[in-house]
């Protein structure tokens, strides 16, 4: 890809977030849509790309009354939305359409026009592992975390500072779902849910959406917004089966979709100062500063108990509060984008002082898949 | 108690299931390069070659990671259940649950020893579970 050759011009969450038993899945990918081209000034017939997750992109476009030339309905869990970054970016360069919207929008908590988590008995994932008792992501996406634990003598109280640090991060954010600070013994004491995981190391289930519009960079110089560009971007996915990750310390997506990102952005890890990383449960921020090479096998423990991603630490993460604080409605990796480009635009809640690159990582799935979108606000 | 959860097994995977209800635990090779596989299909992955062969696992096996469900899914009864990923000795992983011993960190030690057992399920699906390796 083209460093800064494309741009988000359009970036907004749902009206509401948390709890919105009145709104539908289609309706808050339109509600998210509505608000970005809002902040974009546009119209939906101003708009020829569309790309969406959970529902078709036809949907999508007519729903909205949008005629598209270029169309992406990827759907590998929640980086889905960094994949349709990194594929617009594509798309724009090509000439397939001038102008993206991406939208997600998911009612985890309320269920309204929702469909299951269920799998067909005879897939893989219904032959090889729902027999076993697997239930959602909760028993399936930890499942590696004792291997990597007792590889890197990483204990539960490791995890669950995770927690408790984001949680001071959200305490900045109005708009996240939890804000009371904790403390690790908080965490620790928490109902129970997957040996070792306690519900304060789960990310949280509730309902909203997002959506973002991408353009040349030529053209975004014409926008209302301060243009974000897009330096870079990676993706990959390993296996729909988490008992078929080829390491059970690391993730083989993560390395792939996350050096392919830096080697597009052609910068150093020094260079970056804004990180996400989706957090679906604590042990996803020790395997992203890992696994794109933010910290040495082992070594992401000490680097989050230092501080190092704290307010005031040297690679602020998570600022909005994270998936286990902030927001979680199922695809997350929605919401960390939207925090990259409120960073990269100034407008953070929690804003990291003069911040010109974001690195935004997203999981799909159990590990399945990953998608990195690196940001700048440097033309 | 709703009836557990079971597979449904496709011509590509019949085998291993025709297999499970025989008392053996099948695997598949790779015949050119001798690499074992899992779960089942009809050639060996990277190298794309159908020239792969089904055999019989020795059964013994060390676990490798679990986590204990204490929201038992409603087909699995009400007490908390390990879920379990097992390296087998022939190279491949597989989910499962362990059997023989109780469900607490204190008695699933990760790299402890296992062997295969078999459980009837229905008429045609038996699964293959891990118990502690006796002796």
């Amino acid at each position: 890809m083209m460093q800064k050759s494309v741009a988000v011009v359009g970036a907004a969450e749902t009206t509401k977030m948390g709890k919105i038993p009145d709104v539908s899945v289609i309706g808050l990918h339109a509600d998210a849509a509505l608000n970005a081209l809002a902040d974009a000034g546009l119209k939906p017939t101003d708009i020829d790309g569309v790309a969406c997750a959970g529902i078709s992109p036809v949907e999508l476009a007519q729903y909205l009354g949008i005629t598209p030339t270029y169309a992406d309905g990827t759907s590998v869990g929640g980086c889905s939305f960094m994949l349709h970054v990194r594929h617009a970016a594509a798309a724009i360069n090509a000439g397939l359409c001038t102008t993206v919207l991406i939208t997600h929008g998911e009612s985890g908590r309320s269920r309204v026009g929702a469909g299951g988590f269920g799998r067909a008995p005879s897939s893989l994932m219904g032959q090889f592992e729902m027999p076993y008792g697997v239930t959602a992501p909760p028993t399936m996406f930890t499942i590696p975390v004792l291997r990597y634990m007792k590889t890197y003598g990483v204990t539960e109280e490791d995890l669950a500072n995770v927690a408790v640090i984001q949680r001071e991060w959200a305490a900045k954010n109005p708009r996240a779902s939890y804000r009371d600070p904790i403390t690790i013994d908080d965490v620790l004491n928490s109902d129970m849910i997957a040996w070792p995981f306690r519900k304060l190391m789960c990310c949280l289930v509730t309902d909203g959406g997002g959506a973002l519009i991408l353009t040349s960079a030529e053209r975004a110089k014409d926008f209302p917004q301060k243009p974000v560009y897009v330096l870079g971007t990676g993706e990959s996915v390993e296996t729909p089966l988490v008992s078929q990750m080829e390491d059970f310390t690391t993730s083989k997506a993560f390395r792939v979709s996350g050096k392919k990102a830096f080697d597009e952005a052609g910068i150093s890890h020094g260079d970056v100062d804004h990180l996400m990383i989706y957090d679906a449960f604590a042990h996803l921020p020790l395997y992203g500063l890992e696994d794109l090479g933010f910290c040495k096998p082992g070594e992401a423990k000490d680097f989050i108990n230092g501080r190092n991603t704290a307010i005031g630490g040297k690679l602020p993460l998570n600022t909005n509060g994270g998936g286990l604080s902030y927001m979680h409605s199922g695809m997350y990796g929605m919401y960390a984008l939207q925090e990259s480009v409120r960073q990269m635009r100034g407008i953070a809640p929690a804003q990291v002082d003069g911040a010109k690159i974001s690195v935004c990582h997203g999981v799909g799935g159990m590990f399945a898949a990953s998608g990195t979108v690196i940001f700048t606000n440097e033309a | 108690m709703p009836p557990r959860i079971l597979p449904e097994p496709t011509p590509e995977t019949q085998h291993f299931w025709d297999g499970t209800r025989n008392g053996e635990l099948l695997l598949q090779r790779c015949k050119e390069t001798g690499e074992a596989y899992f779960p089942p299909r009809p050639f060996a992955p990277k190298t794309g070659s159908r020239n792969v062969e089904v055999f019989k696992a020795s059964g013994r096996a060390t676990l490798y990671s679990y986590v204990i469900n204490h929201r038992p899914r409603p087909d699995m009864g009400t007490e908390p259940y390990a879920i379990a990923v097992v390296q087998l000795e022939e190279g491949p992983r597989m989910m499962t649950n362990i059997v023989g011993c109780p469900q607490t960190p204190e008695a699933l030690v990760l790299d402890m020893p296992l062997e295969v057992v078999f459980e009837k399920m229905s008429d045609t699906i038996t699964l293959p579970f891990f118990q502690p390796a006796k002796g």
